[in-house]
């Protein structure tokens, strides 16, 4: 058996059925406490009839899915509409693919490095994320153009256009990280983070995370970048059309691309499987013990996303389609690109990795934007500037 | 024609540097959800739970009162069919068999589906003969069962008389059965 596993080619094949399963559970369970956490979070209970309290639930809704009647449209562009919540769903899987799950292990305990704990170990998995993950917005748009139906249409636009807006900012933020480690091999990206004198990439710039982790936001369809699923305006979205398992995919698709983007930040900021100071999660740690301990932390930090994921959902209202390209074009890409220019520069210096230069500059950078809203809060927002003199602030009476 | 003064403009806030990055906006609100979150929740688990209703004004299934006979207290005024919104009241009227009234319904039934349990019925009645009572659970299997004649209204009197008593008429309007008894506010006579 043990023989067996330590071939790469056979470890991941076996790690690929693992992880299919496992991601499958926890995207069915994502859907459970989706609606758990909505509930807590609007003083409800939530779901709790099926099994103790509805632990049972996802089952419930799987056989919904598969039980219902599939409709398809008479006038839908039929290989596309059946196409898409595929591509969709399977999209949102491979990006599992590249993620370093565990590094390398050493599972006889002889001393030689047998195998990783990752299913492909390609140089450039960076981009291969990057890649799949945009590629991701394929299924929305087929979805939506091959409905035939205009507001599916116009959420596959929405859609387009978010994206078009978001993957510049993200790619540089990308950037600031990949400059500053100068790999991007996500093996390496983590291991770059960890060690003498190496800290996770969120102390040198704290400014970049939070680029990446909106524009995960507006990538993966989540409020407050819903746009493209507005039920009060759109019906459904790209997905109105969509009846039983087709609905389905779509829905797991989406959540299994929040859990790819939710891996992705974690190892680009936040050190991926590693934890500062616990022994049994360092380089050095190569036993199948240490392996599994390593899949749980990195398991417990993408689950910490997904939380927050859902967590901001609940709270923060959709933002109006002008406001969103407001915030990526004016906001986020200016920043990032000085942030970019500023993480180049430190590596010319040879300062990459040295907190205070890095770490000061993202401060330096808040300030200036601080400064430089504060020059401009005369000015109100958007359309608003454009009402006429009435809706100016008049004097109270009483 | 609304008056100048009674108009109150309302404009956005104007954001000051730190609020026009969102974050500190979005972090305090987190901040709101995540209490919320540790609160206990305000669901009543209905079938098991009910809530406490308020008996006086809960308007639910409708009745037919009883008077102190046991006859029904209508007397056919068509009132509650005439101020009916939702038109779903037919009374078919027939000459009291009793000699204290003129008219008595043969015929009386609300269509359950179609009212929208406004109180208008029982606003007009003169005589306090048809109330709304707090009973909610109302299920049928077909449109026909849920069309409540006489004979079921009355019943749903006696399941409920003990709840909700009948409100006394002498004190709301006419006597009990339609007689203007002398000495007694005689209600809304205008
Ligand atoms: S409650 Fe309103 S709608 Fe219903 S029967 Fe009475 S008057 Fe008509
Ligand atoms: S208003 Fe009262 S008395 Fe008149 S018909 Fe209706 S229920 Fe009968």
């Amino acid at each position: 058996m043990l023989d067996i596993l330590k071939d790469q080619f056979w470890f991941s094949a076996i790690l690929t059925v693992v992880l299919i399963g496992a991601i499958m559970g926890v995207v069915a369970y994502c859907i459970y406490f989706e609606r758990k956490i909505s509930a807590w979070i609007q003083d409800r209970v939530g779901p709790n009839r099926v099994g103790p309290f509805g632990l049972f639930q996802p089952l419930a809704d799987g056989a919904k899915f598969l039980f219902k009647e599939d409709i398809i449209p008479a006038n839908v562009d039929k290989p596309l509409f059946l196409i898409a919540p595929v591509i969709a769903f399977g999209l949102a899987m491979i990006g599992f693919a590249v993620l370093p799950w565990g590094g390398n292990v050493d599972l006889d305990a002889d001393g030689i490095i047998d195998v990783t704990a990752q299913v492909a170990d390609p140089g450039i998995g960076l981009l291969y994320l990057l890649g799949v993950g945009s590629l991701g917005i394929y299924g929305v748009v087929l979805g939506g153009w091959a409905n035939n139906n205009k507001y599916a249409f116009f959420s596959a636009m929405r859609s387009t256009a978010q994206m078009l807006s978001y993957e510049i900012p993200m790619g540089i933020a990308i950037f600031v990280v990949v400059i500053t480690v100068g790999t991007l091999r996500l093996e390496d990206i983590v291991l770059s983070q960890i060690g003498e004198g190496n800290v996770w990439n969120i102390v040198l710039h704290p400014f970049a995370f939070i680029i990446l982790l909106i524009t995960i936001f507006a990538e993966t369809n989540r409020t407050p970048f819903d746009l493209a699923e507005a039920e009060q305006e759109l019906v459904g979205g790209y997905h109105t059309e969509y009846s039983a398992l087709k609905f389905g995919m779509f829905f797991l698709g989406e959540y299994a691309h929040m859990i790819t983007g939710s891996g992705f930040i974690t190892i680009l900021f936040l050190g991926g499987w590693h934890l500062p100071g616990v022994p049994g999660l360092q380089p050095g740690d190569v036993s199948i013990w240490a392996m599994l301990f390593k899949m749980t932390v990195m398991g417990a930090k993408i689950v910490g996303f997904l939380f927050l994921f859902m967590w901001v959902r609940w709270t923060i209202p959709r933002f109006r389609f002008d406001q969103l390209m407001r915030l990526s074009w004016k906001g986020l890409l200016p920043i990032s690109m000085i942030l970019a220019g500023y993480a180049t520069t430190l590596v010319y210096l040879g300062k990459a990795t040295n907190i205070p230069w890095a770490l000061g500059g993202n401060v330096a950078l808040l300030v200036i934007v601080l400064i430089y809203n504060g020059l401009r809060s005369g000015e109100i927002t958007g359309r608003q500037a454009n009402l006429p003199a009435i809706a100016r602030p008049v004097e109270a009476h009483s | 024609m609304i008056r100048d003064e009674d108009i109150i403009v309302v404009d956005t806030p104007v954001l000051n540097a730190a609020e026009r990055l969102y974050i500190p906006q979005i972090v305090a609100g987190m901040q709101v959800t995540l209490r919320h979150m540790f609160k206990k929740s305000i669901t009543v688990q209905y079938p098991e739970q009910k809530r406490t209703l308020r008996l006086e004004n809960y308007r639910g299934v409708h009745r037919l009162n009883r008077d102190e006979e046991g006859r029904v207290a209508c007397v056919a005024c068509f009132m509650c069919e005439t101020a009916c919104p939702a038109h779903c009241i037919h009374i078919v009227a027939e000459e009291s068999p009793w000699d204290d009234r003129e008219k008595y319904p043969l015929q009386f039934d609300i269509d359950e589906l179609r009212c929208i349990y406004c109180g208008m019925c029982e606003e007009a009645c003169p005589v306090d003969a048809i109330e709304l009572t707090p009973e909610y659970n109302l299920v049928g299997r077909s449109r026909q069962e849920m069309v409540f004649d006489k004979e079921k209204l009355l019943k749903v009197y006696d399941q409920t008389k003990t709840e909700k008593p009948r409100k006394n008429p002498r004190i709301t309007g006419y006597a009990g059965t339609g007689n203007r008894t002398e000495g007694q506010p005689t209600g809304d006579s205008h």
